[in-house]
């Protein structure tokens, strides 16, 4: 087996979103609360806040935490009316 | 439950009554929120006691490094759902070898051309992904190679970071820098960065 075309695709994604300077996933979990409620609230994002967006578009892991956190957000929003 | 931040952070940081009443309403407020968080994912209130009681000594562990900037309750969230994620993470891989992922991972670009585009299409992405193989044999490292193709079979971060005896943030350093040599590499050989992406099936 080698790796698939999915694959080679999110290589080439990534290699082509790639930037000099990027938030580790560390750096992103200290600032994707305040992201999520941002992005609920259909708030602007600051420039700290667009380096969150560029670390959850790379990274598959941040995305999933931050799908479920949004997800959450939504439901007690709702539920707490 | 309508503790401010200020709150939060002033009885978590108290000894005594006070921040045994914050604990259990930060527990009980977690374990909500996480069963909401985890509704996609088969777990049980065994799997989500556990995690928000690991997720608590993390909270008390790092309350300085909250800033104020969402609310106490949604930072603390998003630290219990990268707890549980990573701990589900680790029960599906942990009996998978670095090994085994990997000597199934190789890089023929000659299988991954849609044979059913156009003969110009075919040829430029025939082209485009021999420069990317040249470059992954002759620009990364073995343990930049290791770990990018590692993480593009899926294996979890934290997982690779482990084999390699390595942490997650040196991991990504070091896969950051694999995708900044590559994308030189591309650059170089007259790969813009946004016609590579803007090619991709989004
Ligand atoms: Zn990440």
């Amino acid at each position: 087996m080698t790796l698939s075309k999915k694959e080679i695709d999110s290589l080439l994604r990534l290699v082509g979103l790639t930037r000099e300077s990027e938030l580790n996933c560390e750096q992103c979990l200290a600032l994707v609360s305040e992201f999520a409620e941002r992005q609920l609230a259909g708030k602007s994002v600051s420039e700290s806040l667009q380096h969150v967006e560029h670390h959850l578009s790379i990274c598959e892991e941040c995305r999933e935490e931050y799908e479920a956190l949004r997800r959450t957000l939504e439901a007690v929003e709702e539920q707490d009316g | 439950m309508s503790r401010d931040n200020d709150r939060w952070l002033t009885d978590l940081r108290e000894d005594g009554e006070a921040r045994e009443a914050a604990l259990s309403e930060l527990r009980t407020a977690l374990l909500r929120n996480l069963r909401q968080a985890l509704s996609r994912y088969s777990v049980d209130d065994a799997f989500l006691e556990d995690a928000v009681q690991d997720t608590l000594l993390r909270i008390l562990d790092r309350l300085g490094q909250f800033q104020g900037r969402s609310r106490f309750l949604t930072w603390a969230t998003s630290i219990a759902i990268r707890v549980a994620l990573g701990e589900l993470r680790r029960g599906r891989w942990k009996d998978v070898s670095l090994e085994g992922v990997l000597a199934t991972a190789g890089f023929v670009p000659d299988q991954i051309v849609d044979r059913e585009s156009p003969p110009q299409a075919q040829a430029e992405r025939r082209a485009l992904l021999h420069t990317l193989q040249q470059l992954i044999e002759h620009e990364l490292t073995e343990r930049q190679k290791t770990a990018l193709l590692a993480e593009l079979k899926g294996m979890p971060q934290d997982e690779i970071a482990r084999h390699l005896g390595s942490n997650r943030n040196a991991l990504y350093k070091l896969t950051h820098d694999a995708r900044k040599r590559l994308k030189r590499g591309l650059e170089t050989a007259g790969y813009a960065a946004e016609d590579v992406v803007a090619t991709l099936p989004r």
